[in-house]
């Protein structure tokens, strides 16, 4: 019998098939060792991912651009005859060249080619004047010889011969191909501005120190589809300054008649029979002289190249008068050769220039940055455009040759000072900080200061704590000190649940609930801040006062249960004084009186609304901890101060609390850091306005809050999908930042608890 | 007082009413939400207003009372002063009559002791314009009276009955059955243009494409003569006139009620029975009306659908990677900073992973998905735009470190005498863990996953990036293959609450949908917490036991 079970023990643990099965268990054990261990660091690697991700996002904001070239060719038509303008496609195909002699000559970007060939109608008069009128519809005018003017607009024509895509360019005059005539001699001077009611112009006559306005307003004819003038205004007046340039902006209202040597006249035009001289001003510093001139785009900014290599932005701001004067906004050192010309991109405020020596140099305006420099050719260059995508750059050399570069060059208009700094943005008195991420408008200079936002944030995080931090450290103090046991096994997970509440009710009711009901009972709440702790006190001193027996009835550990009907009425008392506290401080409502008599800015979503409601939503969090923290103190040092004669608040005060201050802090930073991050309560309650006020009575935007309002808006890879990255970024930072500082912190103090 | 004060007695009961504020906030809001989000379901009495305006006329206003609130009006000879008049929002029904669901009277135009219940007047819920409020007078069908007066009530009890079921029934079809076609379709669509982006679409299969689509076509001819049949039952149902306030009369017809009730005359018991059956409908109904009206029933299908699906995702993740750190890895410094950061990844704005979700899972996981898999679908995207497996991987990325966390928490408490006696009798670490580890900790496991799914089923902010809409056209499950389509966009309920309570144009009227919607959702993520706790403590009266 023995011997048939050892026997089949054996069997079974000798022989090949125990063997086999080791093996297999050895096996599983090892593919399983691996395939845990690559599977656990797996999905550790991709929950850090996410940092990294946000970097790869971002990082492209912060390059510089890059500029390769693309093909070189002779430049087109006669190289002698100057250049006024190239007029370029949207897709970089071909090019437009206009010479001074009236020539227009359509070629390849890729290879110069020449497709057509066209003259202006000229009559036979000679081109004296050019004006760049509207760059985005490629509208040009031309003064000339006679006193006419010439109004031309180009396009592209895409045909399909032979199933290959062919763009030639294709010329039309919405005024009719005959001159409009304007003054009798030459027209030396033009400056013209189109849009879609009237025409303005302003021009000078060669040998005459006159300058006339005129405008005209514009119809469509019934016909077809060119366009009718008729004459509305004009007046001539004469000129103080030699000028050299005549600029009119694009609302047709400010005119500059500037000298060569940088004087500079504005003239305002509002009413065009009687212009007005509203400012005169000297651009440049003694001895230095204007190489060129021109508008940013948006006509509103002139920006100014000088001899000594430096390019000036001025525009006119108003000052406290409510008067437009001209104001130098920034300058842009580019080298110490003069400037020759500078081209401007077609949808941004970035602008390219190229100096006497042959450097080519770009810039962007608002961001301030410098985004390449290089030289091009020895001998100088004599006409540099960028293309209309802003991906290229056309230069054409004095030696008669056209370059054609590649850009890429997506992030120009943010920089860290645009981020982070106060900048000077067109229309406005003085640099500020200014979050305003799209519009309408196609010239619109993006606004993507990441200031107000943040001081939005901490504003909101920290009136929030301003209610949560006294609430929460008291109560854990109590919670973990005081409180008996049978009462903190409830009171604990309840105080915790407001941490899984949604923050989405809480933020509805905080919008549309909390919000307006204080505003209508302001001075009720801000009895309650009063009303209670002094109740609260009193409440206290009379119990001590009351017999024993009665006193007893309530030891120390039950007293919070003892205070919730008293503090339910003594908020309740302080609502209800709110009434007669408005009739008696507020001439009867209290928000009425800020606006009308105190004139305090009041909105009804306001960091009020949000200190209560996000503060209700960081107790949690803060009491938790700090909890935990208090109630590990070693029973052994409070007993000992309590039997040196310590009141139980002394030992709180001078045993406990000390040894268990890590703790409390780092609570305060999880819950600050909570606060920064929370998003539906700022969200649905804060009004969303970003602005930079510390007024407890207006709203804000938080970073969290513009992510969730702006994100799913955003172009995909545009500079402000990665700004709005960037602000993901800075919240993960900054909350990374606070927990990592209060886990250290608490890891600490975990491992000074097991010392003591 | 002083001594008293010396001692600290009164920071002992500041703080002991510091927690009492705590817990008065806990429970007063809980108890408003309550409150408010039930009110929404009980038949409220509709009174009688005789609202004198300043010309002297009397306007008659019937409607329930919905609020009252303190108007301010600036003095007459000081704008800095101003006085408080109390007013009364009344919502009245009849919208396409009076424009408005609501009204505001003031206080001064009525008199009090003339308000009283309006006697007999009935409440009519309709599919489209909401309630009408009015006196039941007589019932058509066919273009005769059939009854007037009292008489109507009955008639139109059952006439009602007969509408609701015949709207379901085309609701089905609708939905169901040509909703499927329409899917059957769709996908023979695209299959198609993907059999000729690659050159297969011959004349064959052109053919056999055909007769499918013919086949189907012919189903969906079928099914829509039925429903026109349906909808002519419904229409001859015949309709029902209600004289309102103000002398007016409305027509409303049969086809379009809801339901009706009498609420002034209605027994308590009946108003509780109505009271639940409110609460049911709302469970079950689709939203009417720019989701202020009606039913959840989609947002719930959704928020379950995606916490499931995130939970299928979180838990091996999370469980591998708690189990291989505590379990595999050497520890050492480099363990204790993933332990940190896991940590702190639990506290990173919930903002922060629906950009990363948008940024990476739609835009470049979608989106190579997409130039891969489905070409010819372009240029509309399948998985490269927001959806319901992106949201879902999303909410588990955002869940993976409470339920790591949690695991480990549980894998640490397992007394190291149980691991060694496995060992001990031969098993190998693998058979170990999977034996005796895992099993024990699975309270813990649990715990984690119910905590990851209370947070998620709350979460709305990253959800608004990658994929929840205010109103999804298809429910994300449904009957048609695969049955559960994870690129569809979905509804949500906290998503509801935002939508409905702040980009709704209808604001007062949508504010009581609002608070039941809240409390819908604060009852089920309240319940999912006090589980994990019970199941918590549970777990760590169990090893206590095992300690010692």
């Amino acid at each position: 019998m023995e011997k048939k079970i050892e026997q089949k023990l054996d069997k079974v643990l000798k022989g090949p098939a125990f063997e086999r099965r080791i093996r297999i268990r050895n096996f599983k054990d090892h593919f399983a060792r691996y395939s845990i261990s690559f599977g656990g660091i797996s999905v550790i690697a991709a929950v850090l991912l996410i940092m990294f991700f946000l970097v790869y996002v971002v990082a492209p904001l912060f390059t510089s651009a890059t500029v390769e070239k693309f093909s070189t060719f002779k430049t087109p038509g006669s190289a002698q005859d100057e250049t006024l303008y190239y007029g370029i496609d949207e897709y970089k195909d071909s090019a437009v060249r206009f010479t001074q002699s009236g020539q227009l000559l359509g070629f390849s970007l890729k290879d110069g080619r020449v497709s057509n060939e066209q003259e202006l109608p000229l009559n036979g008069e000679e081109i004296t004047s050019f004006s760049l009128v509207d760059e985005a519809k490629n509208i040009l005018a031309f003064g000339l010889s006679d006193g006419a003017l010439l109004i031309a607009q180009y396009g592209y024509e895409v045909t399909y011969p032979n199933d290959v895509k062919t763009i030639t360019p294709k010329i039309k005059y919405p005024f009719g191909e005959e001159p409009l005539e304007l003054g009798s001699s030459a027209i030396e001077k033009l400056a013209l501005r189109l849009n879609d009611e009237s025409l303005v112009v302003a021009y000078q006559e060669t040998q005459s120190s006159q300058i006339s306005v005129k405008s005209f307003t514009v119809e469509a004819s019934f016909l077809d589809d060119s366009l009718m003038l008729s004459e509305e205004g004009e007046a001539t007046f004469e000129q103080q300054v030699d000028v050299e340039y005549l600029l009119l902006d694009g609302s047709m209202r400010n005119l500059y008649l500037v000298s060569k040597e940088g004087v500079a006249d504005y003239y305002d035009l509002s009413d065009i029979e009687s212009p007005e001289l509203i400012q005169h001003v000297q651009f440049l510093s003694e001895g230095d002289a204007i190489s060129t001139i021109r508008f940013l785009l948006g006509d509103y900014s002139l920006m100014i190249g000088s001899e000594q290599g430096v390019v000036y932005q001025w525009f006119p701001v108003r000052n406290k008068d409510n008067v437009f004067q001209l104001e130098k906004i920034r300058e842009f050192k580019v080298s110490d050769n003069p400037v020759t010309m500078i081209a401007i991109e077609h949808a941004r405020k970035g602008f390219a220039t190229i100096d006497q020596a042959g450097q080519f140099d770009l810039f962007h305006s608002t961001s301030e940055r410098h985004l390449d420099s290089f030289e091009v050719d020895k001998k100088g260059l004599s006409f540099v455009a960028i293309m209309p995508r802003a991906n290229g750059v056309l230069l054409e050399t004095k030696s008669g040759q056209l370059i054609n570069y590649n850009v890429e060059n997506e992030y120009a208009d943010v920089s860290f000072k645009s981020l982070w700094g106060k900048v000077w943005y067109e229309g406005y008195e003085e640099p500020n900080y200014i979050w305003q991420s799209s519009s309408a408008s196609s010239d619109f200079e993006p606004k993507m200061s990441m200031m107000p936002l943040t001081f939005g944030t901490i504003k909101a995080a920290i009136y929030s704590m301003l209610f949560a931090v006294p609430i929460a450290i008291l109560a854990a103090v109590y919670t973990a000190f005081f409180m008996d046991a049978k009462t903190r096994q409830w009171i604990k997970p309840s105080v915790e649940l407001i941490e899984a509440l949604p923050t989405v009710i809480l933020g509805f009711l905080a919008g549309l609930w909390l919000a307006p009901m204080m505003e209508a009972n302001l001075s009720g709440f801000f009895a309650i801040l009063i009303v209670v702790p002094i109740g609260i006190l009193l409440f206290g001193f009379s119990w001590s006062k009351l017999p024993k027996s009665i006193r007893l009835l309530v030891p120390e550990g039950k007293r919070t249960l003892l205070m919730i009907p008293v503090v339910f009425l003594l908020g309740y008392f302080a609502m209800s004084m709110d009434k007669p506290l408005e009739n008696t401080f507020f001439n009867g409502d209290m928000r009425h009186w800020l606006t009308y008599s105190a004139g305090i800015d009041f909105d009804q979503r306001n960091a009020m609304v949000i200190g209560f409601a996000m503060g209700f939503a960081l107790i949690p969090t803060i009491f938790s901890v700090a909890e935990d923290a208090i109630y590990n103190v070693p029973r052994y040092l409070i007993n000992g101060s309590l039997a040196l004669g310590a009141s139980s608040w002394q030992t709180m005060v001078g045993v406990v609390l000390p040894t268990a201050s890590p703790g409390i802090f780092s609570a305060i930073m999880l819950g600050f850091g909570r606060g920064v991050g929370e998003t539906m309560i700022v969200l649905m309650a804060s009004g969303n306005t970003p602005l930079m006020e510390l007024n407890i009575f207006e709203g804000m935007r938080t970073l969290s809050a513009n992510l969730a309002v702006e994100m799913a808006e955003a172009e995909v890879y545009s500079s402000h999908y990665r700004v709005l990255f960037l602000s993901g970024l800075a919240l993960f930072v900054f909350t990374f930042f606070f927990n990592t500082l209060a886990e250290i912190v608490r890891e600490r103090m975990r491992r000074k608890y097991s010392s003591l | 007082m002083k001594s008293w004060m010396n001692k600290g007695e009164h920071w002992i009961w500041f703080s002991a009413s510091a927690v009492s504020v705590s817990v008065v906030l806990v429970f007063g809001l809980l108890a408003m939400i309550a409150y408010k989000g039930l009110l929404h379901f009980w038949p409220h009495n509709v009174y009688d207003y005789q609202v004198m305006h300043s010309n002297g006329q009397i306007e008659q206003v019937i409607g329930e009372l919905h609020d009252t609130k303190l108007k301010l009006v600036e003095d007459a000879s000081n704008i800095e002063i101003v006085h408080e008049v109390p007013e009364y929002l009344i919502k009245t029904g009849n919208r396409d009559i009076y424009g408005i669901d609501f009204k505001w009277i003031n206080s001064r135009d009525i008199d009090e002791t003339q308000v009283k219940l309006a006697d007999g007047i009935t409440v009519v819920e309709r599919y489209q314009w909401g309630n009408v409020y009015g006196h039941l007078e007589s019932l058509k069908v066919n273009g005769e009276v059939i009854a007037t007066g009292e008489a109507v009530k009955e008639v139109l009890q059952d006439l009602a009955e007969q509408g609701t079921a015949l709207h379901e029934e085309i609701l089905h079809i609708e939905k169901v059955v040509i909703g499927g076609i329409n899917y059957q379709i769709e996908r023979l669509r695209l299959e198609q243009k993907k059999l000729e982006a690659e050159g297969e679409y011959d004349a064959q299969t052109e053919a056999e494409f055909e007769a499918k689509r013919t086949a189907f076509n012919q189903e969906f001819v079928e099914h829509q003569t039925a429903i026109q049949q349906l909808y002519d039952q419904a229409n001859s149902l015949g309709e029902v006139t209600l004289g309102i306030a103000g002398g007016q009369k409305i027509t409303v017809k049969i086809k379009q009620v809801v339901r009706f009730w009498q609420p002034n005359n209605m027994s308590l018991i009946a108003k509780v029975g109505f009271f639940f059956g409110s609460i049911g409908n709302f469970l079950t109904e689709d939203p009417r009306e720019a989701n202020t009206e009606g039913g959840v029933f989609p947002a719930i299908v959704g928020t379950v659908t995606m916490v499931l699906l995130m939970t299928i995702l979180v838990t091996p993740m999370g469980v591998l990677a708690a189990i291989y750190m505590s379990e595999y890895a050497k520890d050492g410094p480099v363990l204790r900073l993933v332990r940190i950061s896991i940590n702190n990844l639990a506290g990173v704005p919930s903002i922060v992973f629906g950009i990363f979700g948008l940024g990476f899972f739609v835009y470049i996981l979608g989106g190579s998905i997409d130039d891969l898999f489905y070409g010819y679908a372009a240029p509309s995207p399948v998985f490269g735009t927001p959806g319901l497996l992106w949201a879902s991987l999303t909410m588990a990325l955002l869940t993976l470190p409470v339920v790591i966390v949690s695991t480990q928490e549980g894998l640490s408490r397992i007394p190291r005498s149980l691991r060694e006696g496995g060992l001990a009798l031969g098993a190998t670490k693998f058979e170990t863990i999977m034996r005796i580890v895992l099993p024990m900790a699975t309270p813990a496991i649990m715990t984690g996953l119910i905590l990851a799914i209370a947070r998620a089923a709350g979460e709305v902010a990253p959800l608004m990036l990658v994929g929840v809409v205010k109103l999804a056209p298809t429910l994300p499950v449904d009957f048609n293959a695969p049955f559960i389509h994870l690129e569809n966009k979905f509804m949500h309920l906290g998503f509801h609450i935002y939508d409905v309570g702040f980009q709704s144009p209808n604001v007062e009227a949508s504010q009581p949908l609002v608070y039941a919607t809240s409390l819908l959702l604060v009852v089920i993520i309240v319940s999912l917490n006090l589980g994990a706790i019970m199941i918590r403590n549970r777990l760590r009266e169990r090893y206590k036991s095992l300690g010692n």
